[in-house]
This record gives structure tokens, C-alpha cells and sequence, in this order.
């Protein structure tokens, strides 16, 4: 079967109406939280995995997405309005953005970037259902050696190109580790780090950690430092472009799925990097170069075109290979773990139905989220205005119901309130948080994997590199190692070169 | 969300790692408080040895299958937990700081505001104590309603009100949609 009819069954999928429901109700959600301050997708996603309980999983997976796509719409809209970014992802976009809304064209901005995103999302997406069979078809025989190398990468990826110190990157993961090791171990029943506890011997959901390192860490850590002063949102009216105004901006929303796709694929810290780049490539090209800083339109329309597009890239990795390369994907393969399902290549096999009633999902989602926030931008500002406190107080009530659905046992949030006060220890000491969630999601299943693989070659190391895609999966990843290293030999050289030519 | 400020002053700090010759009282105070992050070194160290303590006293003899048991990987994180610890040391003595997380809501230019997050983490306490005997809707709307008045909140007839309202409606979309059960309490009994 090809990529175009199965497609096509899964918009049978994604167009029930129980799944329209969930889209709407994703992309709804998306991006009210892409809106409001101090949540992100990835803690809303996390509060939302006990739902995984009571739903089927295509359902789920199909808010995911949602909330996922609908949180960069979102987070524009503050960007340009307050200059307050309500994602990472959407930081750049306050840089022109903010300028324009200043000067009285926040309609315009608000409309470049909402074109921008669904322009992004479509052509992310249309690469991602052309690229992701692909992908899946190259590694279906993939064995444990090679999946124990893609976590190896996901660990190292994790650690070293996000955040700005390494040492406190491995320290992160090495505690998310540390929490995956607790339980019964998987192969032979053997109890370790339970100290005779049997509500320990379950191990510690990751639903819980997840949920305490992202949601209860943040809330005390806002709360310890609550700015009592917020900003104003300035009023704006309905987003419209001018025939002007696009002739200068459809290159730059094409220009940025190009640069944002393949960097949502690797593990390179999500939207954050493309979107800067974009920006970058879009101030050089630009015939306009005395408006940058005042608010030049390619400047949002680039780089939010760019973050979308990213969100694809990132779904590419994650349903072909498992490997989560930013926050969001790394709590949807927690989601995938809670229902058995294991991402991989063999996904598009086991699970077709599910996985392209996502991918169509994602194009119905594309469409309500055009049509959610073009018009409706004004009233999203809103939001803003809800009170702090039943922010904080509402983040940290869900994340107990959260936990609690998770066994029903009240030791669980007490589990729950040390694993927050673990993160929000983390927050004041600069230790990223992804690396100790990817740590205690993929940590358990990396174990198993070297020891499979390492039975199979009796004991022998170089059973752990004797395919050729374990192999380049390791070259990469020592590529990520040596990097500073070969980066300051290549400034050396340069350096060297040019007292040469003086 | 990752808009990251340096806390305080990055003072430049020696970088061979020595203070003073006779830090009094005062100065070892400061310098503790500057160096605070050895902290998280300790604590990183303590949590290796509690992981090679558990994974040397393991008993495995008895199940092991393959060439690897269940003790290899805790060795190896327990291990790299120790080195992480004394490398982690060694950057915060040379003067490497992490670097707290800022975000929108978040004022760093304050010192934090330890009684609100002490109060937090209390409410939060009594709602695990309380969820079995009084049933999730009391325990969830007592847990709103402190953590709005923790944070500031004092609409004294507004607070209330929102926290039952969103207690009940939680209670009744997980226990009657989405079928994930919830302890109902003497309250549900009644009604």
C-alpha cells in the first residue's frame, strides 16, 4: 500500500466525528496553553496522560498532535502582542513581531505568523507523510542493537546540544535514570532501589515523573518567584494581510518549513534553533534591511513557519525510530508506553490505522487552527488576563488528579511533590529538565535492548555495533562528543591561518 | 520558555578556586551562599552511593540470564553519578554557575519567596493525606483553593467557589467519562 491510500483511510479515521472531536479538542487546548504563560505543550501533555486510561489510543494521539501544532499558533500570539514568549519556540517571533504590534500593524503580524504556521504545518506535514514510509521501510530490521544505538543517541542529544552546560545536561539524565531503575527489573524479577517497599517494586510511573518534573517543579518554581507586575497586551483588531504585505512574505513562509523540517527531525532542541536561523536567513535575503529590529514582516513569517514545520519533523523521528528529539515527543512516547504500542518501524506495520488517522489529523488540525486564529487572535489575548494564582493553583490541581488516576493511591502524590521539589531544585541550579525525563522514559528500554542485544552476541561487546546502522548511529553520536573539541581545533585552524596570511 | 538570566551579578569569580586566605565568619557565609550549587554535587554524590550500594548488595545469583544481570547498569549509573558529582565540583569551584530558569511569570531580579512554595508543598501534603477520608471533590477543591490563597489570591467569596466548581466537574469527567475512578468520598455518599 502506498503513502496516498493510506492517507487517504486515515482521513476515514481522522474525519469520524469522535476524532474530529479530539482535534478540536486538541488544537482548542494547544492554544490556550500556547497563550497562557508558564505552560507549555509538554506539561500540558503530561497533565493529559492520565486520559490515557479511559481512551482509545488514536483519540489520544490525535489530541496530542493538537495541542502539540495549537501551542506554536498560540505562542505567537503572545510573542507579538506582550513580547512575552509563551513557548521557546516562539521567542523569535517576539523580535519583529513586538515591533510591528508597537507600530500598529500587530494585525499584520498577527496574520503572517498564523499564515506562517499553517503553512509550515502543511508542507511539515506533506514531508512527513512522503518521508516517514520511507524512513520506517530503510530501518525495519532494525534489532536490539540498533535501537539500544538510537537511545544512546536520544541520551547523548539530549545532554549536549541542548542547554548550555554539558556536566549539568549528564547530571539530568543520570537522575532520570537513577528513577527508571527503580521497580522490579525486567528480565529477571530482581528488586532494586525499593528499600522493601512493595508501592516501589511497581517502579515510579512515568506518568508521575513526568508530571512532577514538568508541571508541579514549574508551579513552585513560578511560585517562588511570581513577578507581581504583569505586562499589558497591546489591543489589536482582526489579523488581515495587504496584497503588499504578501507579495513579501509567501517566499519567506516557504523558505521556513525548508529550514524547520530537518531540524525538528534531529535531536537538536526542537523549534528554538530553526526558528533563529530562519530569522537570520530571512534578514539576509530581505530587499527591506532598514525595517529589521522595527518590525519587518518576513521576520515573523519565516521563522513561524519554520517552528511548525519543525513540529513535523519532530513526529517523523518519533513514529519511525522512537527517538523523542524535543520535550513534547519524548512525553507522547511516554503516552505510546502506557498503551503497549512501541514506536518504531514496525509502527506503520502494527499500528497503521493509528498512525496515519494522526498524520491526516494533524491536516484537519492544520485547517482549525487557520480558522481558529486568524479571526479570533483578539480574543486568545484574552487569556491572558486569567488570574496568576488560579493558573498555578489549576496547574498544580490537575497534576494531582494526574497522579492519583495513575494507581489511586495518595502515596503517589507525595511521590509526585518529591519529584517536583527534585525539578524545582533543578530549575534554580540550571539543570535542564528533558534529559531526566528522556532518562527515566527511555532508560528502562535501553537496558533491556543492550541486554538483548548482548545475549544474542554471548556477551561480546561488539555485538553492539555489528550492523551498519548501529554504526552510524554511533558515528553520529560521536560526532555530537567531539564537537566543541573539533570546533576549537577548526577555530585554531582558522585562527592560525589568517596570523599566516597577516 | 527557556529564556535563561545568570542569578545575580556574574561576579568574576578566581579561577584557580581558592577564596581568601582566613575567611571569617561572615565571608564562609557568603561563600556558601555564592557557592550553593556544591549542594547539588552533594546531593548527586549521596544518591551514587545509595544506587552502587543497592546494586553491590543485590543478591542475584539466583535468576541471571544472559551475560549481563541486573546489576550491570546500576553499577554504571551509579558510577556516573559519582563522577558527575566531582566534575560537577570542580565547575562550580572554577566558577561555572547554572543558570536559573526564567519564564514569563517569573521575576528573578526578587530573592525567592520561600513561605509561598513551603505553603504549597503543605497544601499539597494534606490534599495526599486527606483524598482517602474526605474523597477526591473536598481534598481537589481544598488543594485549589489553598494554592490560589498561597499564591496571593484573596477573593475570599470567588475562591470557593471556583475551587468547588472545578473540583466537581473534574471529579465528574474522570469518574463518569473518562472512567478513570476517583474516590468520591462521604460527600458523593450523600449525594
Amino acid at each position: 500500500m502506498n503513502a496516498f491510500s493510506s492517507l487517504m483511510d486515515g482521513f476515514g479515521t481522522a474525519l469520524t466525528p469522535i476524532n474530529l472531536l479530539w482535534a478540536a479538542v486538541g488544537v482548542l487546548l494547544g492554544t490556550a496553553i500556547g497563550v497562557l504563560p508558564g505552560i507549555g505543550p509538554a506539561m500540558a501533555v503530561a497533565l493529559l496522560l492520565p486520559v490515557t486510561y479511559g481512551l482509545e489510543p488514536t483519540g489520544a494521539f490525535i489530541m496530542f498532535a493538537g495541542i502539540y501544532y495549537g501551542a506554536m499558533f498560540g505562542g505567537s500570539t503572545t510573542s507579538i502582542l506582550l513580547n512575552t514568549p509563551g513557548e521557546s519556540a516562539a521567542v523569535v517571533a517576539a523580535m519583529e513581531g513586538n515591533p510591528m504590534a508597537k507600530s500598529g500593524r500587530g494585525a499584520q503580524a498577527l496574520a503572517a505568523a498564523a499564515i506562517g504556521h499553517f503553512a509550515g504545518g502543511m508542507i511539515g506535514t506533506i514531508l512527513l507523510v512522503a518521508l516517514a514510509p520511507k524512513v520506517a521501510d530503510l530501518a525495519v530490521d532494525i534489532g536490539a542493537p540498533d535501537y539500544f544505538a538510537i537511545m544512546v543517541l536520544a541520551f547523548i542529544a539530549v545532554t549536549s546540544v541542548l542547554g548550555s552546560s554539558r556536566i549539568r545536561g549528564l547530571a539530568s539524565l543520570l537522575i532520570g535514570l537513577t528513577l527508571g531503575l527503580v521497580g522490579l527489573d525486567q528480565m529477571t524479577g530482581q528488586q532494586r532501589l525499593t528499600f522493601g517497599s512493595l508501592q516501589l517494586a511497581d517502579g515510579i510511573d512515568v506518568v508521575i515523573v513526568a508530571v512532577g518534573l514538568f508541571a508541579i517543579g514549574e508551579a513552585l518554581w513560578v511560585a517562588a518567584h511570581l513577578r507581581r507586575t504583569s505586562g499589558q497586551a497591546i489591543p489589536v483588531g482582526r489579523p488581515w494581510l495587504g496584497k503588499k504585505d504578501v507579495r513579501r512574505t509567501w517566499k519567506s513562509w516557504l523558505r521556513g518549513p525548508l529550514i524547520g523540517f530537518p531540524f525538528g527531525a534531529i535531536p537538536a532542541g526542537g523549534a528554538e534553533i530553526p526558528t533563529f536561523l530562519s530569522y537570520v536567513a530571512e534578514k539576509r535575503l530581505s530587499k527591506h534591511k532598514e525595517e529589521w529590529g522595527k518590525g519587518a514582516i518576513e521576520g515573523v513569517a519565516g521563522p513561524e513557519s519554520a517552528s511548525s514545520a519543525s513540529a513535523a519533523g519532530t513526529l517523523v523521528s518519533m513514529l519511525t525510530l522512537g527517538l523523542p528529539t524535543t520535550a513534547v515527543a519524548a512525553v507522547m512516547l511516554a503516552a505510546f508506553q502506557q498503551y503497549g504500542i512501541q514506536p518504531g518501524p514496525l509502527l506503520f506495520e502494527r499500528e497503521s490505522e493509528l498512525v496515519w488517522g494522526l498524520i491526516a489529523s494533524l491536516f484537519v488540525g492544520m485547517v482549525l487552527l487557520l480558522a481558529l486564529n486568524l479571526p479570533l487572535a483578539p480574543v486568545w489575548a484574552k487569556l491572558l488576563r486569567i488570574p496568576r494564582p488560579y493558573l498555578y493553583a489549576g496547574i498544580l490541581f490537575f497534576a494531582a488528579v494526574g497522579a492519583y488516576a495513575v494507581g489511586g493511591e495518595a502515596l503517589d502524590l507525595v511521590i509526585l511533590l518529591v519529584i517536583g521539589l527534585i525539578g524545582f531544585g533543578m530549575r534554580r541550579y540550571g539543570l535542564p529538565v528533558l534529559p531526566a525525563v528522556i532518562g527515566v522514559i527511555l532508560g528502562p528500554n535501553a537496558e533491556q535492548q543492550l541486554r538483548r542485544a548482548l545475549q544474542i552476541s554471548d556477551g561480546s561487546v561488539s555485538g553492539l555495533v555489528d550492523t551498519p546502522f548501529s554504526v552510524s548511529v554511533y558515528a553520529v553520536v560521536a560526532l555530537i562528543v567531539l564537537w566543541p573539541l573539533l570546533r576549537k581545533l577548526g577555530r585554531g585552524v582558522l585562527k592560525s591561518r589568517r596570523s599566516v596570511e597577516k | 520558555m527557556t529564556t535563561t538570566e545568570p542569578i545575580g551579578p556574574a561576579e568574576p569569580s578566581d579561577p584557580t578556586g581558592r577564596t581568601e586566605e582566613a575567611p571569617g565568619p561572615r565571608d564562609r557565609r557568603t561563600w556558601l551562599r555564592e557557592h550553593s550549587e556544591l549542594g547539588v554535587c552533594v546531593m548527586l554524590l549521596a544518591l551514587g552511593v545509595v544506587v552502587l550500594t543497592d546494586a553491590l548488595t543485590m543478591d542475584v545469583a539466583i535468576a541471571q540470564r544472559g551475560p549481563i544481570g541486573p546489576k550491570t547498569v546500576p553499577i554504571a549509573v551509579g558510577i556516573g553519578l559519582l563522577a558527575v558529582s566531582v566534575l560537577l565540583a570542580v565547575d562550580v569551584l572554577r566558577g561555572g554557575r547554572g543558570e536559573a530558569e526564567g519564564g514569563e511569570d517569573i521575576d528573578l531580579s526578587e530573592p525567592a519567596d520561600w513561605r509561598t512554595v513551603l505553603l504549597l508543598a503543605g497544601v499539597f501534603l494534606a490534599t495526599a493525606v486527606l483524598i482517602e477520608p474526605v474523597g477526591f471533590p473536598v481534598a481537589g477543591a481544598l488543594l485549589f483553593w489553598g494554592a490560589a490563597y498561597a499564591l496571593g489570591s484573596r477573593a475570599i467569596h470567588r475562591d470557593p467557589l471556583i475551587a468547588a466548581g472545578l473540583s466537581l466537574v473534574t471529579y465528574a469527567v474522570f469518574n463518569n467519562l473518562l472512567g478513570v475512578p476517583l474516590p468520591g468520598g462521604p460527600l458523593m455518599g450523600v449525594l
